[in-house]
C-alpha cells in the first residue's frame, strides 16, 4: 500500500552464509537503499543476519487461502515419495 | 456463502490455528484487531517520550548508551506492530493521524512524567514488566503477523526489564537519598502500572470477543493478579515498600491479595486528562511535521529515480 511512507517490502534474512533465507517481516521505504538500510536498522540489531533481502511486497505472489486444498492436493496420495514407502530387507546398513 | 466463510474461520479458531491476512475473517475480528494493534503500536511509539526525556540527562555514559538502545528498539517495535495492523486493510497515514488527532488511544501509562532518573528504573521494571506478561500471552495470539511481531517483541523486552531493574538495584543500595529515589518511584508507578492490564473483567467492554477469537487468552485479572504475585519478591529484595496497605500473600489462592487501582483516574486519564496526554500528542504532531521534509524529499527522489528508469 503506498502512502506518504513508501511502498511496502518484505525483508528476508540469512543468519549465517549457507543457511537459507527466511522472512522476517516488512517495512516502508522509498526506493531499495534505503529499504536495505532500514531493514538493517530494524531487523539485525542482535546480529540476527549477515545477509539480506528485501523485495517489494507488490512483486510477491502467493497461493490463496481459498484454493489450498486443490492447490496441494495433487501430491497427497503419492505417498511412494516417501522413503518409508519402501521396504528394505533386515540387516541391510547405510540406507 | 457468508456462513460457509464463517463456519471455517470458527474452525480454524477451534483447532488453534493462526488467521492470516488473505484468510477470510469476520468485520469485528477485523476491526477488533485493528483497534487493539494499532493502540499497542502507538504505545511504543509514544513510550520513547518518556523515556526520551532523560537520554541528555542520562547519569553515565554507559546509561546513556543503554537507554539510546532501549529507546531506539520501542520505535522499533512500533514500526512492526504498524506493519500487522496494514496487512488488515488500512494504511499507515490512516493510523498516524487518528494517534495525531487524539482519536486513537495508546496506553494511558505513558501519560505519567518521568521526574527523577529512579523512574526510568521504575519503568523498565514495573512498565516492561506488565507489558511483557501481556506480550508473552499475545506470541500466541489467533492473528499471524501480529503474533510474529509479538516473538521478536518478546526476545528484545527482556533486556529492557532487566536494565530497568539494574537502575533499581543501584539506587536501592545506594546512598538513603538514592534509595528514597527508587521507593519515590515505586510509589507513583504501582497503581498505574497494575492499570496497565485494563480494567476489571466485570466491567471490560472489549474481553468477551477478544477471548473468544482468541486475540487474547486470558482476562485483565488473571494477568495482573500474575504480575502482582512475580513482582513483590522483586520489589523486597530491593528493600522498597510496595505502597498498598493491603497487599498480603493469601496462603488458599497461593497469591496476593491486594487494592483495585483507582479506576476513575484510570478513565480520566484514558479520556485525556492525565499529567501529560496534553504533551505527548503535541510534541509526536512536532516531530511527525518536522518530519515532513524529509518523508516529502526521499518521495521525490524516488520518483526520479524511477521516470529515469523509465525513460
Amino acid at each position: 500500500m503506498a502512502d506518504s511512507q513508501g511502498p511496502l517490502w518484505e525483508v528476508f534474512v540469512q543468519k549465517k552464509a549457507g543457511q537459507p533465507f527466511v522472512h522476517c517481516g516488512n517495512l516502508h521505504a522509498f526506493d531499495k537503499e534505503m529499504a536495505l538500510q532500514n531493514a538493517r536498522d530494524l531487523y539485525t540489531r542482535r546480529g540476527e543476519g549477515m545477509a539480506l533481502w528485501v523485495v517489494l511486497s507488490s512483486n510477491i505472489v502467493s497461493s490463496s487461502p481459498e484454493d489450498m486444498g486443490s492447490f496441494f492436493e495433487p501430491s497427497n496420495d503419492k505417498i511412494y515419495r516417501h522413503p518409508t514407502f519402501y521396504q528394505i530387507p533386515d540387516g541391510i546398513k547405510h540406507m | 456463502m457468508e456462513t460457509n466463510f464463517e463456519a471455517r474461520f470458527e474452525e480454524k479458531l477451534a483447532k488453534n490455528d493462526v488467521i492470516e491476512p488473505k484468510d477470510w475473517m469476520p468485520e469485528n475480528y477485523r476491526k477488533h484487531l485493528i483497534r487493539q494493534i494499532s493502540q499497542h503500536a502507538h504505545s511504543e511509539v509514544v513510550g520513547m517520550l518518556p523515556e526520551g526525556n532523560w537520554i541528555t540527562r542520562a547519569p553515565s555514559l554507559r546509561a546513556k548508551l543503554v537507554l539510546l538502545a532501549k529507546v531506539q528498539d520501542e520505535g522499533g517495535h512500533g514500526l512492526y506492530l504498524y506493519t500487522a495492523a496494514e496487512s488488515l486493510g488500512i494504511s499507515r497515514d490512516e493510523l498516524l493521524d487518528a494517534l495525531h488527532t487524539g482519536k486513537a488511544k495508546y496506553s494511558s501509562i505513558f501519560n505519567y512524567p518521568t521526574l527523577t532518573w529512579a523512574d526510568i528504573g521504575a519503568i523498565g521494571w514495573l512498565v516492561d514488566g506488565a507489558a511483557i506478561m501481556n506480550q508473552v500471552m499475545l506470541q500466541r495470539t489467533s492473528y499471524g503477523p501480529y503474533a510474529r511481531a509479538m516473538v521478536r517483541i518478546c526476545k528484545e523486552e527482556s533486556f529492557h526489564q532487566r536494565q530497568g531493574y539494574e537502575v533499581m538495584t543501584k539506587l536501592a543500595f545506594g546512598t538513603p537519598e538514592q534509595k528514597e529515589m527508587a521507593q519515590d518511584a515505586l510509589n507513583r508507578w504501582w497503581f498505574p502500572t497494575l492499570m496497565m492490564f485494563g480494567p476489571p473483567d466485570a466491567e471490560s467492554p472489549n474481553s468477551d470477543n477478544a477471548i473468544k477469537w482468541r486475540i487474547k487468552r486470558e482476562s485483565n485479572d488473571q494477568l495482573r493478579q500474575r504480575f502482582v504475585n512475580q513482582t513483590v519478591s522483586q520489589a523486597e529484595y530491593l528493600g522498597l515498600t510496595v505502597p498498598d496497605k493491603n497487599l498480603k500473600w493469601n496462603e488458599a489462592k497461593q497469591g496476593y491479595d491486594f487494592s483495585e487501582p483507582n479506576w476513575a483516574e484510570f478513565k480520566a486519564v484514558i479520556h485525556g486528562n492525565g499529567p501529560c496526554n496534553k504533551d505527548r500528542l503535541e510534541a509526536r504532531n512536532k516531530a511527525h511535521n518536522e518530519g515532513e521534509w524529509v518523508r516529502a524529499a526521499a518521495a521525490a527522489y524516488a520518483q526520479k529515480i524511477n521516470e529515469s528508469i523509465a525513460a
